[in-house]
């Protein structure tokens, strides 16, 4: 299921396995297993309502699996948050900045949240912003932003404690091509630079086409998982997105 | 979670609070015409109205508009307290609370932070209005302002805690109107923040007596009152720290993820 890896020396950043939440009686995730490797991009593609969302909810610890585990750097999210938190950033679908705050002030709190001492959160807060290219407007407030740049700000934030592991919950949503496509550039080149495994949420295939692999939710079920070249292989369709829509169209048992 | 960890994070919770609150600058002038209106107005209006007989821990006469300060102080910490929930509900509303319970730090700790930084906010505010009440003219005896400090501290947290409890299960800001009108009102009108407990009795409100004596807001305003006078008054310091501790251990319960009190849809 996790194939398909270009070897080296990668380990899993993130490792879930067998994991299932309800709902009531809503099943919102059913035996759902995926990993994510030091410095590799995971997409995880779904439609609306595939669980998605849950599926993050229990990996950022908001909420705990009803079975199976989790585990982020080796440490079990449901019995060892604290460490298993410390090693992982998380860009949440709905904005969370501090809109009265300033900027520079949202990442400060941010890095004092995590134990970043004073000296070192001033010195990456600099990095960060210059990588985002907003550092001439680290004194404005939060509000004054772009939705676009709001985002990247987010981005910032969440790499402040230098996490080993990202999540981002459809992190383009309602972003404008540009500042997609921007957002998207950036998570690959820093996955790369920095050996960071990312876990990207979206029901955007042409978003999940320049992943290094993808999971295919549905449902609350893992269909398939693989290559984006792989994907289009197994499913005899021209394009991933064939692909995609042809498996959940039709309500495909997972592989 | 390393000691200097822990401080930093509440530092940079407290900070937060205190710069929300100089931005809403209208927080801080309600927090203090509330109850300086109290003590300007209403109370000069019953000074006449209401003898309070000497009791405890008062031992001579006393002033109505100084019988009512340690009750008013008691409204700013309420106030204060439900406040603190709104801003806890208004968080998860806004998704702020996401990012705060997931800090790499025990929930239990981050629920204490904010605990304590809205303490340290409505204890700077309680200051403030005594400060304004000291300049009318109505004030404790020398000295009892710092002796007040540790109960208005403990009240303040018994009261915030209790805003934390509610913030588990308030679903959305627009149910504060409902707060207002089941916890802060009955909480202060049936109490002995406004007149002294034995005065229903006499008026044969039996009912309202035995209601306003179990209430832990009575004891956080008689605590502090007390104190201001220099005494202790054990019963009221054990009712305000035990039902502190209690509102704070159920609260923690309810932002536990195992229990999922908060529900999906409040975004937790």
């Amino acid at each position: 299921m996790t194939g398909e890896r270009n070897g080296g020396d990668r380990d899993p950043v993130l490792d879930v396995r067998d994991v299932s939440k309800s709902y009531g009686a809503i099943r919102a995730l059913d035996g759902v297993s995926l990993r994510v490797d030091n410095g590799e991009m995971v997409a995880l593609l779904g439609p609306n309502g595939a669980g998605k969302t849950t599926l993050f909810q229990l990996l950022s610890g908001l909420f705990v699996a009803d079975a199976g585990s989790i585990l982020i750097e080796g440490h079990d999210i449901r019995h060892n948050a604290v460490p298993a938190l410390a090693a992982i950033g998380i860009v949440f679908q709905q904005p969370t900045l501090d809109l009265d705050m300033t900027i520079a002030g949202n990442l400060r709190f941010h890095a004092r949240l995590h134990g970043l001492g004073r000296r070192l959160a001033r010195q990456r807060i600099d990095e960060e912003l210059a990588r985002v290219g907003l550092t001439e407007r680290r004194a404005d407030a939060a509000r004054q932003l772009s939705g676009g740049n709001r985002r990247r700000i987010e981005l910032a934030r969440a790499l402040l404690p230098r996490p080993r592991l990202l999540l981002m919950d459809e992190p383009t949503v309602g972003l404008d091509p540009a500042s997609r496509a921007d957002l998207l550039d950036h998570i690959l080149r820093l996955r790369a630079d920095r050996h960071l495994g990312v876990l990207w949420a979206t029901h955007l295939v042409d978003e999940a086409e320049r992943a290094d692999r993808v999971v295919i939710l549905d449902r609350g079920r893992v269909l398939r998982s693989g290559t984006p070249a792989a994907l289009v292989e197994g499913s005899a369709t021209a394009t991933l997105s064939d692909a995609f829509l042809r498996l959940t169209a039709t309500g495909a048992t997972p592989a | 979670m390393t000691p200097s960890h822990a401080l930093a994070a509440l530092g940079a919770m407290t900070g937060r609070e205190v710069v929300r609150f100089v931005q809403q600058r209208g927080r801080l002038i309600s927090a203090l015409v509330r109850p300086l209106l109290w003590l300007i107005v209403v109370a000069a209006g019953f000074q006449n109205v209401f003898g309070i007989s000497i009791i405890p821990p008062y031992q001579t006469y006393t002033p109505y508009q100084e019988y009512v300060l340690p009750g008013l102080t008691g409204m700013v910490l309420l106030f204060h307290g439900m406040q603190s929930s709104l801003s806890m509900v208004y968080d998860r509303e806004m998704g702020m609370m996401r990012l705060l319970l997931t800090a790499p730090l025990p929930r239990w700790f981050l629920l204490l932070a904010k605990l304590m930084a809205g303490t340290l906010l409505s204890v700077a505010q309680v200051y403030a209005f005594l400060a304004a009440g000291y300049l009318l003219g109505v004030g404790f005896p020398p000295g009892g302002y710092l002796l007040a400090l540790p109960a208005v501290f403990v009240s303040g947290l018994m009261l915030g805690a209790l805003g934390l409890l509610l913030s588990v299960y308030i679903r959305q800001l627009e149910n504060f109107a409902g707060t207002m009108n089941f916890v802060i009102f009955p909480m202060f009108f049936i109490s002995s923040a406004l007149y002294p407990l034995w005065r229903l009795r006499e008026s044969a409100a039996e009912a309202i007596y035995w209601l306003a004596l179990t209430n832990p807001f009575s004891h956080a305003v008689e605590l502090v009152r007390f104190a201001a006078y220099g005494q202790f008054n054990p019963i009221s310091a054990g009712v305000t720290a035990g039902c502190g501790l209690a509102f704070f251990l159920v609260a923690v319960v309810g932002y536990d993820p195992q229990r999922g009190l908060i529900r999906r849809k409040g975004g937790g």
